[in-house]
């Protein structure tokens, strides 16, 4: 594992070695609600640093923990804090997931703001036990007495053109099953700085999953101050009347380019909804939706089978069934471990989505 | 005559020539050697073996685990509660001494009473502390009132110590209205914020990394409150416990690792969970301190766990590893016949009981007698009993609770889901056992 990780940095370092990126996303900027005062052009690796830089500013308890963070971390989402607040509050732990998601339980009992990074969602799953054993169940099974509420881990996720099998995927279906956590996936910079503080305040362990195809590659006008959005809240980003397409993550923003295109070649306007958070998530907004538009299709990166989209899928036909004039439709990766040449293949590409447009408005009973 | 000549002649260049690049070699060799040496051995020294002398060696030696001198068991008094050193200064208050007694004998007695009620189907689930009374109470006693306490299972003593009262250890076991984590668990699963225990749950090990994160919390408030976190053998061989250990040696916190090595865990004995120097051997390898005590001398449980505190305060780890024997099976769902011969079981409990062995103390002292111990045995039973009747009659909390405290506040997801269990209650009601909840 450690070795494995150790080559992707050696990798990444050897600047002469042209990068492979196979997968093309089109990111789509959003604009900030104007109420959140000025801004300044941020990535999304520096709109994460601000938003920690925040927590730690306004929260003395507030610590930063997890494998390579002292120096600013891999991805470079922690640069310049422990310089900032202290080697007692950015600290290196140990290479041990499931030490990392323990200790920062034990922290969040004593009342302390525990942020902690796993380095790849790949490597959550040490520490699966902690999270779902006892971080989810911490609060129910004492009767209150005690809880981990000031917990909040976050974990690079999502597919990155070359990451194979152990640095690309998207875990977020395992935990969505787990009552006790929240499960929060941003699409931009804007919305990361305001979900992840929302996270670090909440009062319920947060699992926060952070595209990092986005982090260079995504950049927009994020205010500068101290923001939050709101949890649990689904957002429209585009307007539409004929298909309702549900995503997060990375792949909204293929959905959007795929919206686009459907418009411009079949004719059709969709409603573009980014579910932000999927646990619990936003049931009345995507039901709204698709009372209007009649048809529903949900795509993400992660395999088909029990991937989060079964769960949207089964709760608006409960909720809809009179008004959806298609079976709903998921576009997902396939049911096989993330592939490393095949990338392009595996990906629920925006032609697939198109295609699934196309099929859905076409349908005939 | 010249042919003879050259002929001789050629060897002799030959080796001339050979030694001279032999010389060459062993000199430069020999330079670089010491220049090289020197600088590596600061190296390690400073940085891979945490300031640990690092030297090299020329002699190949593999070093075996037995070489290693076995860490000792230290003890206070001897099976038959005898002091081994006769002037040994004996520092307990009668007050404290009598006091830490009878919450080893209370806790025996609330262990039969209960073990009995699971066997006549009163309560679903029991696990006795029958032999281990004396480790818990000693390291108890041995830390500060608002020290954090993080179990396993098996540390009911503890709590009680803390002043937990009988009632509420009862009200948990029946999971009744009265019980404060709202009859959510399993029975032995305590706690208590009152009395700084964090609440105890099944999944072995996971409280060690927990303890760990909590010490550093304290070490950041300077709050001057350290951590106990109690765990079996067995737990030790579970991933959490190399990474608690391991964390809270580089992370520097103020915690105590108390380890009941009480031989079994469930059927498994420790020469099939471990081949080490028991668990205190791994202490040294994380650069923790260490110290194995006789875990049925209340007097050397609580010598250790209070000199291991004042370490622990100065933000350096301690691992403790109380030598004792689970005398009773390891729950009510384990019939302990089955894996080890009821003789070894009888050796443990005349020859080296925890509960006589400082009752020998007591009496030698003049603190406590015979007729005093048939008394509060007595009336100790009978209040458990009492109490234990009382919480049987407690009705079980109202249904809709089991949806509280999943999260701080409830999803409409949740709502929904409370809504339509009582919407279907309120109509095939008749088919579900009712009546024994609040409510209802």
């Amino acid at each position: 594992m450690a070795t494995t990780r150790l080559i992707m940095k050696s990798v990444r370092s050897l600047g002469k070695i042209p990068i492979r990126y196979s997968s093309d996303i089109a990111f789509v900027p959003s604009q900030a609600d104007p109420s959140f005062g000025e801004s300044s052009k941020m990535n999304l690796c520096q709109a994460i640093n601000n938003a920690m830089d925040i927590a730690m500013e306004s929260d003395s308890s507030a610590c930063l923990f997890g494998e390579d963070v002292a120096f600013g971390g891999v991805f470079r989402c922690s640069v310049g804090l422990q310089n900032k607040y202290g080697k007692d509050r950015v600290f290196n732990t140990p290479i041990c997931e499931q030490g990392i998601a323990g200790f920062g339980i034990g922290l969040a009992v004593c009342g302390s703001t525990a942020i902690a990074e796993i380095q790849f969602a790949d490597y959550i799953f040490p520490a699966f036990d902690q999270i779902v054993n006892e971080a989810a169940k911490y609060r129910y099974r004492s009767g209150n007495l005690f809880n981990c509420g000031k917990l909040t881990i976050r974990t690079t996720w999502g597919a990155v053109g070359h990451g194979a099998l152990y640095h690309s995927q998207s875990p977020e279906a395992y935990f969505t099953h787990t009552p006790g956590l929240k499960v929060v996936v941003p699409r931009g910079p804007i919305q990361a700085k305001g979900l992840l503080l929302s996270c670090i305040r909440n009062e319920n362990p947060c699992i926060f999953f952070e595209p990092k195809l986005l982090y260079r590659t995504a950049v927009e006008d994020v205010p500068v101050g101290d923001y939050e959005i709101e949890l649990e809240k689904a957002e429209i980003v585009k307007e539409g009347k004929d298909i309702t397409v549900v995503s997060w993550g990375t792949q909204l923003h293929v959905a959007l380019d795929a919206a686009n295109v459907a418009e411009k070649e079949i004719g059709v306007n969709c409603e573009v909804i980014d579910l932000r958070t999927l646990l619990p998530w936003d049931v009345d907004m995507i039901a709204k939706s698709v009372n209007k538009t009649g048809h529903l299709i949900i795509t993400h990166e992660a395999p088909l089978t029990s991937g989060f989209a079964a769960e949207i899928s089964s709760k608006i036909q409960e909720r809809c069934f009179l008004r959806l004039e298609a079976p709903i439709s998921r576009v997902c990766g396939w049911d096989t471990p993330f592939p490393h040449i095949f990338e392009p293949f595996y990906l629920p590409t925006k032609w697939r989505i198109v295609e699934t447009i196309k099929k859905l408005i076409d349908f005939q009973y | 005559m010249f042919s003879q000549f050259r002929r001789s002649f050629i060897p002799t260049c030959s080796q001339l020539s050979s030694m001279i690049l032999s010389e060459n070699s062993a000199f430069m060799t020999v330079g670089y050697c010491n220049m090289a040496s020197d600088f590596r051995i600061n190296e390690f020294t400073d940085k891979y073996l945490n300031r640990r002398k690092a030297e090299f060696t020329e002699k190949l030696e593999i070093f075996s685990p037995f070489q290693q001198a076995t860490i000792p068991i230290y003890r206070v008094t001897n099976s038959e509660g005898q002091f081994i050193d006769p002037n040994y200064d004996f520092d307990f208050s009668k007050e404290m001494a009598v006091k830490m007694y009878k919450y080893m004998v209370t806790i025996h007695e609330m262990d039969k009473i209960l073990y009995d009620s699971q066997r006549q189907g009163r309560i679903s689930f029991y696990l006795t502390n029958t032999g281990e009374e004396a480790a818990q109470i000693g390291s108890a006693a041995g830390i500060h009132d608002d020290d954090l306490m993080y179990g396993q299972y098996r540390e009911a003593g503890s709590l009680l110590y803390r002043g937990f009262s009988i009632e509420k250890f009862m009200h948990q076991c029946y999971g009744n209205a009265k019980d404060i984590g709202g009859g959510k668990q399993m029975p032995i699963h305590y706690g208590s914020s009152e009395h700084h225990f964090v609440t105890i749950s099944s999944p072995l090990a996971t409280q060690l990394p927990q303890a760990v994160g909590s010490a550093y919390a304290f070490k950041r408030e300077k709050n001057g409150r350290i951590v106990l976190v109690y765990f079996g053998e067995g737990a030790a061989s579970e991933g959490d416990a190399h990474a608690a250990m391991n964390m809270a040696s580089t992370l520097k916190c103020p915690v105590i690792f108390f380890c009941r090595n009480n031989g079994y865990a469930i059927s498994t004995p420790t020469t099939e969970q471990y081949g080490g120097d028991g668990i205190g051997g791994k202490g040294i390898g994380y650069g923790i301190h260490v110290i194995r005590v006789d875990g049925n001398d209340l007097i050397a449980v609580y010598n250790a766990t209070k000199a291991a505190r004042e370490i622990a305060e100065q933000n350096e780890p301690v691992l403790i590893e109380a030598m004792t024997y689970r005398l009773g099976h390891h729950s009510t769902s384990d019939d302990s016949s089955a894996y080890r011969h009821s003789e070894e079981v009888n050796t443990w409990h005349q020859k080296d009981n925890p509960i006589v062995r400082f009752r020998i103390i007591l009496e030698n002292k003049g603190w406590w007698s015979n007729e005093e111990d048939i008394t509060y045995q007595k009336n100790i039973r009978k209040e458990v009993m009492e109490a234990f009747l009382n919480a049987e009659k407690v009705p079980k909390p109202n249904i809709l609770s089991m949806f509280d405290d999943v999260y701080k506040e409830m999803p409409k997801i949740l709502q929904e889901q409370r809504d339509e269990l009582v919407e279907h209650l309120n109509k095939y009601g008749k088919y579900y056992p009712m009546k024994n909840f609040e409510g209802s």
